[in-house]
């Protein structure tokens, strides 16, 4: 199983993708990711600039974007490093898409912590609004993946969709963000346990309660500590 | 030099060798994969894993880490065993044992080592991995499956071809070599990547299936596809050599071999001229010895004779040339097949006086009219590696891919007449300056070039340079493996090869390379294929191929070396020198030596530096020629890289090197 | 000792308020920043080594002494760099994230703090390219620091200057390991570099480099402010400090918090989390610090100090504090078999043990969790673990072998329960591999 996805080389990519170009505002924002590093070390933009690339390649087909050999080739020329180098930064995060993928990319975490909480349910809403894993909806609306920790554990289980996380997910929540989707809509992100903030204990913070209704500047407790700064 | 214990054994070790060769030392055979003398240290397999003290409770790569004062390795211990079991257990799961049908059987690391450190059967109940095999070109075969990710050939192909084409892709145990896009990797040198490999992933596409390593006769030879005199063993069965590997030697070629050496071998069977011919009637037949001899013998040469030395033939043969025509009177000798007449009174100032090794330590580099990846790819490889250590390199002729930075000054020679700037200046600042002179640009600039000598101040006396040794910055890139023995031997006209055109009699010793119609008389080919020279040729003598005899070839460093025979000629054929013997004695002119080693003594009377093998060091001394350079280069000499003499003419491999890589044809079964 | 809301340091954790500078700014942030810097560099590590600040990221150096290893005169063409671990792949971790989208500017007061101590030239902040919102957050909060002169040129006036750039990731575990950090950030794989030599002697771009998790860093401004008593008031003898927990998993309300370290896995449930689902006779196992240490069954972890010491007393880690929770409805076989897929999927194939061991040793694991084995598999796997331990080039074959070695350990009367019951000596069934 060694050959995961193949990467489409056909010459309708390259007829497609080959003028691929910045637009003028991905230039400047590919200017200033190069501002970034030092000179000489252009390779550094290579995962900015690609996901960049991606971003572009996603507007303009309406989807979350991939990179098709084409434009990996152009990212590797502005940066003046060999295709091979940045190919292989291609394959090896995950988060570049190698083939088309949907409008909304769902990513479903299945992770352990995620697992624990109830992915399974995510994955059940999933499988029964027809996303199949690793594969694009007909309608070309959903590509569903299983990706790993996502780092948002402490309101398992969850989703990310293209750039925003749904969490605190059941089966119910996540048929509802899928059908909101598919009208169209923007779910509000974050948790969707009714009343929960962040990641804050549901039901309410045990700590920090003064911060829930005002910015708390707690300094005037401190007492005497200070050891350097006058605070 | 760091003082260390290898299992209780003492050895000093210079100062940065790390522990695996602080091992070596010692006489401890470390296993390994990954890492390669020549090549970055990767540390990836984790086979050479050793217990040292100090050092964390687990063992250490003992490649990567670096000898210490006072440390103890050891490599025998409980852990050290148990590590190295356990690695090469993980080397094996997901390898496919198909060992009866793999090229590699019998010179296999993993084989070999496996021997070792095997469990003897597998623990391993799942499915193994399958791995597409990827695409890399006519010359390597892939078998991916058998990858075990040491990466060397990423390493090759970054580090030493400088073709960034072979990379890893995917990750985990998805992680896959692959060239890019698998398409055919564009390197001169990319057959080094199957000597590479530990395994039978990557192996010889030409020599896919054709022996066992154990069926074969190992001769050590010289290569003659260039003047870089790569050393290397034909490995041959019967009368056929099967294949061509490189041997190490570090003054010349490391231990690299271009494609064109390593694969020109299967030309050797093809087009072979196996016995005599003579023209008869406008058309060659084939004929016996003693009728081709009687036909020569019967020319009415009256001392007009003449002897044109082609691209790959030994000294042998050229001496024995000579000497029939020293019988005559006659020193119409030349090799210069192409019309070159640069000057050769100072045979140092037409050599490659700062070494190929020495190049490696070069900091400022001049290339004039020199294609160096394809006139001599292994002294290019060099020159990677002095721009490595911070050498600047800058170039006079036609842009062209060098696989590293050059500041190119333009096509037109007579910027030798006043340097940029830029180029002064870093020569200004250079140690160990030096000049590349290419037979394009010897026409046009060898007299500019040699001014350059004062100029840039590229010849350094010991006192000088404070290092013991002088610098001799000053250097000429040949192509032909005969040019520099042929100098040496006198095969140099002033007027060049134009000075033999009226001889009533000319012998062309394998030269397929210049205007046969310009010459008037009486045509003798001495040689093995049947390519251009053969054609003209009004008595063809069937000779024997490099690989066939016994000879002294000189390098363009003026590195004297032998080769041994590894197969008979075919057919009729015969070892050249043995053929102008006989023929001598037909011409009523018996030359006086009847073996090889009265030859060689007969040749080291004529040319003592060629009496043994080793670096003969030409006085520096300067001919005074105009110094002015002019002319625009329209291209280099070489056209075709793997197209440039009649055995790789011959060649199937080569011809689809050349059709594929350089003028872009596919080939059907290039998916396999 | 309960932990008051006072003496938290991560006021804003919760996101209730804004992250904006001038909020942050109302909570103490960067509040006369130059008087820290004036301190001096020396100064300043001896305050963060007298804190006994370790590191948050996992391994627990201590924090003061790794940033005095950097160069105290770097050469102008050799700057000193500082690189900002926010790659919080691990899973069960998700502290950074909170820190970063909801009190960035503790973070980028931090690195300015850090950074001059260790006399670094600039630090990039390396952000996993999943955190889309929080880099988006992280971006804006670096620009809000350039415009009021916080950091950049004459950073706070202190005639410092010093950069702070961000650098997205794109999906990698592996860059959290520090020298995959610095492949990843100069554009190649994120595959980690042999040690010697370390980043403290040839890092980022050759240079000498240290990299921080966030945490440790953005604590720092505050442990200066508060002094090096005050923080280390807090937890037991060589684990001092505050610390983000992080709680997930089979708990009644799972969430990050700040507590003290030494804080008893008790007290933390059942303050925080509203004790255990099904009550604390319902708690199978703990796995307390992030998936790569071995999990540690109920009986065990009830009154153990949450800290680096009184966790290792335990066979496992503090990590990054990341407690996973596991309840007796839990298919713990499964639970670590899924982490084992997490590490397959997650090796950079480098070097041999990981790279093949790791997709072994899942193999054999979802083979465990069916019970379709030999009971012989049982002892062959805990070698293959041992044969991976220690002997690849970084962390992750050691993080890959131990929630098995844990899991055989402590539940192989329940691996060798399915294995029985599915009919023992069953030849593995081969669809296994895919």
């Amino acid at each position: 199983m060694a050959d995961a996805a193949i990467i489409p080389d056909e010459a309708e990519v390259r007829a497609r993708w080959g003028a691929f170009a910045w637009t003028e505002e991905n230039e400047r924002k590919a200017k200033e990711v190069l501002a970034r590093y030092p000179k000489g070390r252009e390779q550094s933009g290579s995962i900015p600039l690609l996901d960049l690339a991606q971003r572009q390649v996603g507007a303009e087909t309406q989807t979350q974007g991939w990179l098709p050999v084409p434009v990996i080739e152009y990212v590797a020329r502005y940066i003046g490093v060999p295709y091979m180098r940045v190919y292989e930064v291609a394959t090896f995060y995950t988060m570049f898409n190698l083939a088309p993928v949907g409008r909304y990319h769902v990513q479903v975490c299945g992770t352990t912590p995620c697992m624990l909480r109830g992915s399974d349910d995510v994955f059940a809403a999933c499988k029964n609004k027809g996303l199949i894993k690793g594969k694009t909806t007909p309608d070309g609306l959903f590509t569903l993946t299983e990706v790993e920790c996502m780092g948002n554990c402490a309101s398992a289980p969850m989703v990310q969709v293209n750039d925003d996380n749904y969490e605190d997910l059941d089966y119910d929540r996540t048929v509802a963000i899928l059908e909101a989707l598919e009208r169209g809509e923007t779910p509000k992100p974050g948790t969707q346990e009714p009343g929960r903030h962040t990641v804050e204990p549901k039901g309410g913070a045990t700590s920090l309660t003064a911060m829930v209704a005002e910015n708390h500047d707690y300094r005037g407790e401190w007492g005497n500590t200070a050891q350097g700064a006058d605070a | 030099m760091p003082k260390v214990k290898v299992d209780g054994i003492e050895v000093e070790v210079p100062a940065g060798a790390t522990v695996l060769q602080a091992c070596e030392a010692a006489g401890k055979e470390i296993p390994r994969f990954c890492y390669h003398e020549r090549l970055s240290i990767a540390g990836n397999c984790r086979m050479c894993l050793v217990e040292v003290k100090p050092g964390p409770p687990k063992p250490q790569a003992s490649c990567a880490l670096p000898a210490a004062e006072n440390q103890e390795i050891f490599t025998n211990t409980p852990m050290v065993k148990h590590a190295r079991e356990g690695i090469m257990e993980f080397l094996l799961i997901n390898h496919p044992l198909d060992c009866p049908i793999c090229d590699q059987g019998g010179e296999c690391d993993l084989q070999d080592q496996s021997v070792a450190y095997g469990r003897g059967h597998s623990r391993f109940a799942e499915n193994k991995r399958a791995v597409t095999e990827k695409y890399m070109g006519p010359i390597v075969k892939t078998v991916m499956t058998r990858c075990i990710q040491c990466t060397r050939c990423i390493r090759f192909a970054e580090e030493v071809a400088g073709v960034e084409e072979i990379g890893a892709i995917y990750r985990g145990e998805n992680m896959q070599i692959t060239s890019y896009l698998e398409e055919a990797v564009t390197s001169e040198l990319s057959g080094n990547v199957v000597d590479l490999c530990p395994v039978g992933a990557l192996t010889s596409k030409p020599y896919a299936f054709e022996a066992r390593p154990w069926e074969l006769k190992k001769t050590l030879s010289i290569d003659v596809m260039d003047a870089v005199g790569t050393n290397i063993r034909l490995d041959s069965r019967g009368r056929q050599v099967l294949r061509c590997v490189p041997r190490v030697n570090d003054d010349v070629n490391e231990e690299w071999a271009s494609d064109k050496t390593r694969h020109a071998v299967d030309g050797l069977v093809r087009r072979r001229l196996d016995r005599p011919y003579v023209r008869r009637d406008g058309k060659l037949v084939a004929t016996t010895w003693d009728e081709a001899f009687a036909a020569i013998a019967a020319v009415d040469h009256g001392g007009s004779i003449a002897a044109v030395a082609g691209d790959l033939v030994d000294c042998e043969t050229m001496f024995a040339a000579k000497a029939l025509l020293k019988e005559f009177g006659s020193t119409l000798l030349e090799g210069r097949q192409t019309g070159m007449d640069y000057d050769t009174s100072s045979l140092a100032a037409v050599n490659f006086n700062t070494t190929i090794a020495g190049t490696e330590n070069a900091d400022a580099i001049l290339l004039v009219g020199t294609n160096l990846r394809w006139e001599a790819p292994l002294v290019n490889t060099r020159i990677r590696k002095a721009i490595k250590k911070g050498a600047k390199v800058f170039a006079v002729g036609p842009e062209t891919d060098l696989t590293y930075k050059v500041e190119w000054l333009g096509a037109d020679l007579s910027v030798l007449n006043a340097l940029p700037d830029a180029v002064t200046e870093a020569f200004g600042k250079a140690e160990r300056p030096m000049v590349i002179v290419g037979g394009g640009a010897l026409k046009g600039a060898h007299g500019a070039a040699l001014a350059l000598v004062d100029t840039l101040g590229l010849v350094k006396d010991a006192a000088s340079t404070g290092s013991g040794q002088g610098w001799n910055g000053f250097n000429v890139v040949h192509m032909a493996a005969s040019r520099m023995g042929g100098l040496m031997l006198g095969y140099a006209q002033k007027a060049g090869i134009s000075a033999l055109h009226d001889a009533k009699l000319t012998f062309f010793l394998g030269a397929d390379e210049c205007d046969f119609a310009a010459f008037g008389g009486f045509k003798v080919y001495v040689g093995h294929h049947g390519d251009k020279g053969a054609h003209h040729a009004d008595v063809i003598l069937p000779g024997a191929s490099y690989a066939e005899k016994s000879g002294t070839w000189v390098n363009l460093e003026g590195r004297v070396q032998r080769g041994e025979r590894a197969v008979f000629p075919p057919g009729d054929a015969r070892e050249d020198w043995t053929i102008f013997r006989a023929l001598s004695e037909r011409m009523g002119k018996t030359l006086a030596f009847d073996t090889l080693g009265e030859l060689r003594a007969a040749m080291a009377l004529d040319c003592a530096d060629l009496a043994e093998p080793g670096l003969v060091t030409f006085p520096w001394s300067a001919p005074s020629l105009a110094s002015t350079a002019e002319g625009v280069m329209q291209g280099y000499p070489i056209k075709d890289f793997y197209l440039t003499n009649a055995i790789c003419r011959a060649s199937p491999t080569m011809q689809r090197c050349s059709a594929e890589l350089l003028h872009g044809e596919t080939f059907a079964e290039a998916a396999e | 000792m309960s932990l008051l809301d006072k003496d938290r340091i991560f006021t804003n954790l919760y996101g209730y308020q804004s992250w904006r500078l001038d909020a942050a700014m109302a909570r103490g942030d960067w509040d006369n920043t130059k008087a820290l810097l004036e301190l001096g560099q020396d100064k300043i590590i001896d305050v963060i080594k007298a804190s006994g600040l370790r590191g948050r990221g996992g391994a627990g150096f201590p924090t003061g002494t790794k940033w005095s290893f950097m160069p105290k005169e770097p050469k102008p063409d050799r700057p000193n760099f500082l690189v900002i671990n926010a790659d919080e792949s691990e899973p069960g971790s998700c502290k950074d994230r909170e820190i970063i989208r909801h009190d960035p500017h503790k973070l980028i007061e931090g690195a300015l703090v850090a950074g001059f101590a260790m006399r670094a030239r600039a630090a990039y902040i390396y952000i996993r390219g999943e955190y889309i919102r929080e880099a988006e957050t992280l971006f804006a909060a670096v620009a809000e620091a350039y415009d009021k002169g916080l950091v950049g040129k004459n950073a706070c006036g202190s005639g410092y200057d010093f950069d702070v750039f961000v650098h997205r990731g794109a999906g990698a575990y592996i860059c959290g390991e520090e020298t995959a950090m610095l492949e990843s950030l100069e554009g190649k794989k994120g595959q980690p570099r042999l040690k010697p030599p370390f980043p403290a002697g040839a890092g980022l771009y050759g240079c000498p480099t240290t990299v921080n998790n966030v945490e440790s860093i953005a604590v720092a401004p505050t442990i200066l402010r508060r002094g090096a008593e005050w923080f280390s008031s807090f937890g037991a003898e060589n684990n001092r400090g505050t610390k983000l927990f992080q709680i997930s998993g089979h708990v009644n309300t799972p969430c990050v918090v700040e507590e003290a370290m030494s804080i008893p896995f008790r007290e933390l449930i059942e303050k925080h989390c509203g004790g255990i689902r099904g009550g604390w006779d319902n708690l199978l196992a703990v796995i307390p610090g992030g998936s790569s240490v071995p999990l540690v069954p109920a009986k065990d972890i009830i009154d153990a100090p949450m800290d680096f010491d009184g966790l290792k007393a335990v066979g496992s880690g503090l990590g990054t504090a990341a407690i996973i929770v596991m309840d007796k409805s839990t298919d713990v076989v499964r639970a670590i078999a899924r982490l084992s897929y997490f590490y397959k999927h997650e090796s950079c194939g480098q070097c041999t043990p990981c790279r093949e061991g790791t997709g072994w040793m899942w193999r054999v694991m979802e083979r465990l969790r069916t019970g379709d084995a030999d009971i012989s598999e049982i002892d062959m796997l805990q070698q293959v673990t041992k044969q991976v331990e220690g002997h690849s080039i970084c962390a992750l074959g050691d993080a890959a072998a131990w929630p098995i070695q844990g899991l055989i350990r402590h539940f192989r009367p329940e691996l060798e329960r399915r294995i029985t019951e599915r009919g023992g000596d069953l030849s593995p069934m081969q669809e296994a591999a895919e």
